[in-house]
């Protein structure tokens, strides 16, 4: 029995990422490096105004008084910042006006990763921004978004449409100074998407933007601003993959969200960056800082992701329930495999009286991965009546796996309660043999049984969504018993 | 002894009661029945003084003093008992450091001196034979591990010790099978006396069998919408509690 | 990685008095001179007091107390004391042999050390490593590591004398021992007192420490003991931490556990300037059992860290942490506790809990309970809370007739309970009881015939 699991064990760990490829596409690119000129250069190609470089500018400087962080729980090989491509657009005609436009090789790429661009062959009720290296190539369903008043278009566009929204939120969640990924994503940021929801609106469709590096040797360092107006409500979804590649690349991405009064946003991910090969070559560095704000009273912000890829993951998407009456949501499944290194988690930050928090973590680690949950929950002072409950379990599948938690709860306020729980467990084999039992195969046992344990995490996101999440970890970790 | 005239309760801002009145008498057995949701466990929690519930008209009066703002331990000490529906169970404090300080502090109130040791292990012992108790379980933490049937026991135990004038038994039938069903209606009745008074709170017809009420009142939407004698528990089990909606909903269409 | 060590500059001062005085150190332990010593010191040096940019620090600010101006005294200087000014450590319905350390200084009338009829040894720490240095030196600082730490280091460096105790194979400590370690002196004192406790298979003991100032300075007393439990061993160990407000007590226990062995610890936390406690657990034999609990009651300005570590290092071990709390007024408290798993401990069972109440607004706490596991067979649960007394509990109580008040105080004690019923010695459980209780009403610190010397 232990014998066939282990033979099943490395089968599957071997599987292959199967969004791997490269497209075959001229890109215009800078020279690897990064200085002040490489900076101007970025802003002159997108054609910013002087506010937008004066920001990168500063940023830079804070940049580089920095140092680069050591993290207690990942082992991370040190990152040359002069051998990375800071830029990289695919080519193509300039303006677009319909679709036919669109270099068939970016179609096809999108259509092969199951993002067709073309609007009838899209699900109803998602609208898409795709993202290739440092540019959006595509929103779809832009007008009947616009009809509503809400704005869905990319962050470069932004800024040279909306430059009022920009100046007004930009950096005001993650402000440069945040940490040493945020100041150097707000130095050299390519693009990303911006959202806009106009007062009491809700917004029909899923927004969804998808990220896909392509070109060798470039990093990734796009922004996304979301703000929710008052008593609107959007749900947004983002999905990431990458080609195998045997370097490693840098992602170090911005996301921030505003929530006004009465406005709920929902943000979910499923994130498959390509984690590097069995023996742990190559792969994304996906340092990520997300962060909303509850800024209205009663407003509401949630945050799901399932993380399946990169190399090494740094991440803690966070709340800050500054509004009365706010809430706040994180609900993640992280899982790590072979050589994988994932360090995630939140931070939910009770500033507002009534507030409330809940944090469902799911971590699964199997071959040679360490995975962790590194959570923090702030009660401040005045905060009263804040409640938080963290349920935060891990999954161990075979003895090489490393599964940790690390909540910091600090409380400030009497009438605060705050709870932590957390379980550590492997698949029982009881449990495998009550399945095998019932003539389901090892293997999809495993994935029922971890299925079933991501559950409450799944459910959170959209249909569509959590479909494909539930195959991908299906695939990341059939037969991972030991 | 006990008056309530025009009570209205919400919590969080909704109205649970909506003008309810009932006047108790020394020696009298009420039933309160009702389908789920009438309000009968909000009334238990009010006459209480449980501060989830905000009186926001109406008064309480228990023997002639409006007790409305009073605490929940004064009620109590006033003779005012509720059996929980479901009693709360507290690790770490002993049944019978529990009671020794509810009976002294209560006698303290009444001006008594407390119980030696030796009076209070006595009553203890009595108290437990009364109501048929296991001595192990005054020997724990309060309903620490207890099952249902031994927490409404102990319930009813617990009455016993503090002997008040009015006994409130909101739901104390509903887990129990009929054995303990029967223990318990027993030390009811023998608990009885001419001075006191009882309000059973219950949805089901069955207590009713055991402990025999001299009314039974429908709460439907936070108000009594129908009062008779003990018969009317049985024409309730019958025709269930469709038929008192109907009735209320639909004034029109009469027996 | 890298040690990443802020530095609090305390250590000029400290480099100065370690060159002078280099001759007392070298003879302070036999065994264990200023060579031996200049090593820790050259720890000590790199590593500094930990400020709180360092992650096992973060929630204890060490700086203020040792920013303050204290005398250290190299040598024992023996103040008449009144040995029945110690009333308040009875313990009435349980014999105990009672072991008094001055100072961080062994101190008894009439000997160093004593050998009991089956071959226990107890007294002072120097005097066993002169009398048994092969016994002494295969366990000294086998434990506590100095490089480790930058507490453990100073310690090392500068620790003369403390308490030892010796149980050899097969002997069971007839009458639990209580050790009474005082701080008292006409002036602010800082101390490094050092103990080495060594149970060697199938031995068992059961050890009560009192803590106490009998003098209203302040006093920074940072104390390393090593705990070494062979296979089978049995030790409780119940600390009673009562101290002024003034004083600063930073106390590390190292306990090394063979296959077995059961070792608990209770450390009841009832006043105290500041004091972090810190456990480090080394599970490394198969069949060994731990159990950490704590209890603190903090009020005032009062600061707490509670620390620990249970290294489950083998398979088949389990462990179980229990700290609780109530902090009332402007107390800060602080839990940073780790479970560690390593590779191949399988069917460890690990639990760890932290439970706090907080009484006011302005008291505060930080809770930091993690999990590191490596194993995949395991059982490994932690929990944290930080809240009020249950509403329900409350309310249930006062439809019973008590008052608000006492309804509280029952709940509180009622909190604490689950600490206090670990202690396995009947006399010391019925005494710690009665203290907590006292302590919760108020009482402990008002009492006519308190020796605490609060200002």
């Amino acid at each position: 029995m232990e014998k066939d699991q282990d033979i099943i064990l490395n089968e599957v760990t071997q599987s292959e990422y199967k969004y791997g490829f490269v497209t075959d596409i001229e890109s215009d690119s800078i020279p690897k490096g990064l200085n002040e000129e490489v900076i101007r250069l970025i802003s002159e190609k997108k054609n910013e105004p002087e506010w937008m470089l004066e920001f990168r500018l500063k940023a830079f400087a804070h940049w580089k008084t920095m140092k680069n962080p050591n993290w207690a729980m990942l082992k991370i090989p040190e990152i040359d910042y002069q051998d990375i491509v800071y830029y990289s657009a695919p080519k193509q005609k300039k303006q677009l006006n319909s679709l036919d436009e669109v270099d068939p090789e970016l179609l096809d790429t999108f259509n092969k990763l199951g993002i067709p661009l073309e609007e009838q062959k899209l699900l109803t009720g998602v609208a898409v921004d795709a993202v290739m290296d440092s540019v959006s190539v595509k929103t779809t369903f832009k007008k009947n978004l616009a009809d509503l008043g809400i704005i869905f278009c990319s962050f470069s566009e932004a800024v040279q449409e909306y430059p009022d929204l920009v100046k007004k939120y930009m950096g005001t969640v993650v402000p440069y100074r945040d940490n040493y990924f945020a100041a150097l994503n707000s130095a050299v940021f390519s693009d990303g998407s911006f959202v806009y929801i106009p007062k009491g609106v809700r917004c029909p469709m899923e927004l969804s933007t998808y990220f896909r590096i392509n070109a060798a040797n470039t990093g990734q360092f796009e922004r996304t601003l979301i703000v929710a107006d008052d008593d609107s409500y959007v749900s947004y979804l983002e999905g990431c993959t990458a080609p195998m590649r045997d370097e490693n690349q840098l992602h170090a991405a911005i996301v921030e969200i505003i929530a006004l009064e009465n406005a709920e946003v929902k943000y979910s991910t499923v994130q498959n960056w390509y984690p590097g090969d069995k023996d742990g070559k190559g792969g994304i560095y996906n340092f990520v800082t997300k962060r909303g704000l509850c800024k209205g009273r009663n407003s509401k912000i949630s945050w799901t992701q399932v993380e399946t890829g990169s190399a090494i993951t740094w991440k803690y998407p966070s709340c800050i329930l500054k509004g009365d009456d706010s809430i706040a949501e994180f609900y993640s499944v992280a899982v790590t495999n072979n050589h994988q290194q994932a360090d995630t988690g939140t931070k939910m930050i009770h500033l507002g009286k009534n507030t409330k928090s809940t944090i469902v973590s799911k971590g699964i680690s199997a071959g040679k991965s360490n995975n962790s949950y590194r959570g923090l929950v702030r009660v401040a002072k005045n905060a009263s009546n804040a409640r938080n409950f963290s349920q935060c379990d891990s999954l161990l599948l075979g003895d090489q796996c490393g599964a940790h938690t690390f909540p910091y709860l600090e409380v400030d306020n009497s009438s605060a309660i705050v709870e932590h729980e957390a379980t550590t467990s492997k698949i029982g084999e009881d449990q495998i043999f009550y399945c095998n039992q019932r003539g389901i195969s090892t293997e999809d046992a495993i994935g029922l049984i971890v299925n079933g344990y991501a559950k409450e995490v799944i459910n959170q996101l959209p249909m569509e969504f959590a479909v494909e999440a539930q195959k991908l970890l299906q695939i990341s970790l059939e037969g991972s018993v030991g | 002894m006990l008056s309530i005239k025009d009570l209205h309760a919400s919590i969080q801002g909704k109205e649970i009661l909506r003008g309810l009145s009932l006047e108790v008498k020394a020696g009298e057995v009420h039933a309160i029945m009702g389908p789920n949701g009438s309000g009968k466990s909000t009334l238990a929690s009010v006459l209480t003084g449980r501060d989830l519930f905000e009186v926001t008209h109406g008064e309480i009066t228990f023997e002639g003093q409006d007790i409305g703002e009073w605490a929940p331990e004064d009620r109590a000490r006033a003779g005012i008992f509720l059996g929980f529906q479901y009693p709360i169970e507290i690790p770490g404090v002993s049944m019978t450091n529990f009671m020794r300080t509810a009976l002294n502090e209560t006698r303290k109130a009444q001006n008594l001196e407390p119980l030696s040791s030796k009076e209070f292990l006595q009553r203890m012992r009595e108290k437990k034979e009364l109501v048929e108790i296991d001595s192990k379980l005054t020997n724990r933490s309060v309903n620490e591990g207890f099952s249902g049937g031994e927490k409404k026991r102990n319930e009813i135990f617990q009455m016993a010790m503090l002997e008040p004038k009015l006994a409130i038994l909101d739901e104390t039938d509903s887990g129990l099978d009929i054995d303990a069903l029967r223990i318990v209606a027993n030390g009811v009745n023998r608990l009885k006396t001419p001075e006191n008074a009882t309000i059973v709170i219950t949805h089901y017809q069955r207590l009713l069998d055991y402990i025999i009420p001299d009314f039974v009142h429908v709460l439907y939407e936070g108000r009594i919408v129908m009062s008779a004698g003990k018969e009317l528990a049985l024409e309730l089990e019958e025709k269930g509690y469709d038929w008192i909606k109907k009735q209320v909903d639909n004034p029109l269409i009469t027996l | 990685m890298d040690m990443m060590v802020e530095i609090i500059d305390t250590r000029e001062d400290l480099k100065k008095e370690f060159i002078q005085q280099r001759t007392i150190l070298d003879q302070a332990i036999p065994g264990f001179g200023y060579q031996k010593r200049e090593q820790a010191f050259a720890h000590f040096l790199k590593l500094g007091i930990p400020s709180t940019r360092v992650e096992e620090f973060k929630y204890t600010p060490l700086e203020p107390l040792f920013n303050k101006e204290y005398h250290r005294s190299y040598t024992f200087d023996p103040i008449s004391f009144d040995k029945d000014l110690l009333f308040n450590c009875d313990v009435p319905n349980l014999e105990t042999q009672v072991e008094f350390v001055v100072n961080s200084w062994y101190y008894h009338p009439e000997h160093r050390l004593q050998v009991l009829s089956n071959g226990i040894i107890l007294g002072s720490l120097a005097e066993a490593a002169k009398q048994y240095p092969e016994l002494f030196q295969k366990h000294y600082t086998k434990y506590a590591n100095p490089a480790s730490d930058g507490l453990i280091a100073l310690n090392t460096a500068f620790a003369q004398d403390g308490f030892f105790l010796y149980l050899p194979k097969n002997t069971v400590m007839d009458q639990a021992l209580q050790l009474i370690n005082m701080m008292m002196s006409d002036r602010n004192l800082m101390t490094q007192q050092r103990n080495l406790i060594i149970l060697e298979d199938n031995s068992e003991a059961n050890l009560l420490v009192c803590e106490h100032t009998m003098s209203n300075h302040d006093f920074l007393s940072n104390s390393v003991t090593e705990v070494y439990a062979g296979k089978n061993a049995r030790l409780h160990l119940t600390k009673m931490q009562n101290e002024n407000n003034d004083s600063s007590q930073l106390a590390a226990v190292f306990i090394h556990q063979e296959a077995d062995s059961q070792v608990s610890t209770n450390t009841i936390s009832l006043h105290g300037g500041f004091i972090y406690n810190r456990f480090d657990v080394a599970l490394q034999g198969r069949g060994a059992h731990n159990d950490t609990f704590g209890l603190y009651l903090t009020d005032r300005n009062q600061h707490i860290s509670n620390r620990t570590l249970i290294d489950h290092a083998v398979p088949d071990a389990t462990s179980n942490q229990t700290f609780k709390g109530v902090l009332d007024d402007d107390a800060h408290g602080s839990f940073t506790g780790k479970i560690l798993v390593r590779k191949d401990a399988q069917r460890t069972a690990a639990y760890q809990s932290n439970n706090n109440i907080l009484l006011t607004d302005r008291a505060k706490m930080n809770t930091k309970p993690m999990l590191e596991i490596f194993a995949d067979d395991v059982k490994c649960s932690h929990g944290a809370t930080i809240g009020q007394l249950d509403s329900d509990a409350l309310f249930y109580l006062r439809s019973r007739g008590i008052s608000q008040k006492e309804a509280r105080l029952l709940l509180m004690y009622a909190f604490t309970y689950e600490v206090i019923a670990a202690i396995p010695v009947e006399g010391l459980r019925l005494r710690v009881e009665e203290l907590v209780s006292k302590r919760l009403r108020g009482e402990l610190s008002r009492c006519n015939d308190c020796t605490n010397g609060c200002r």
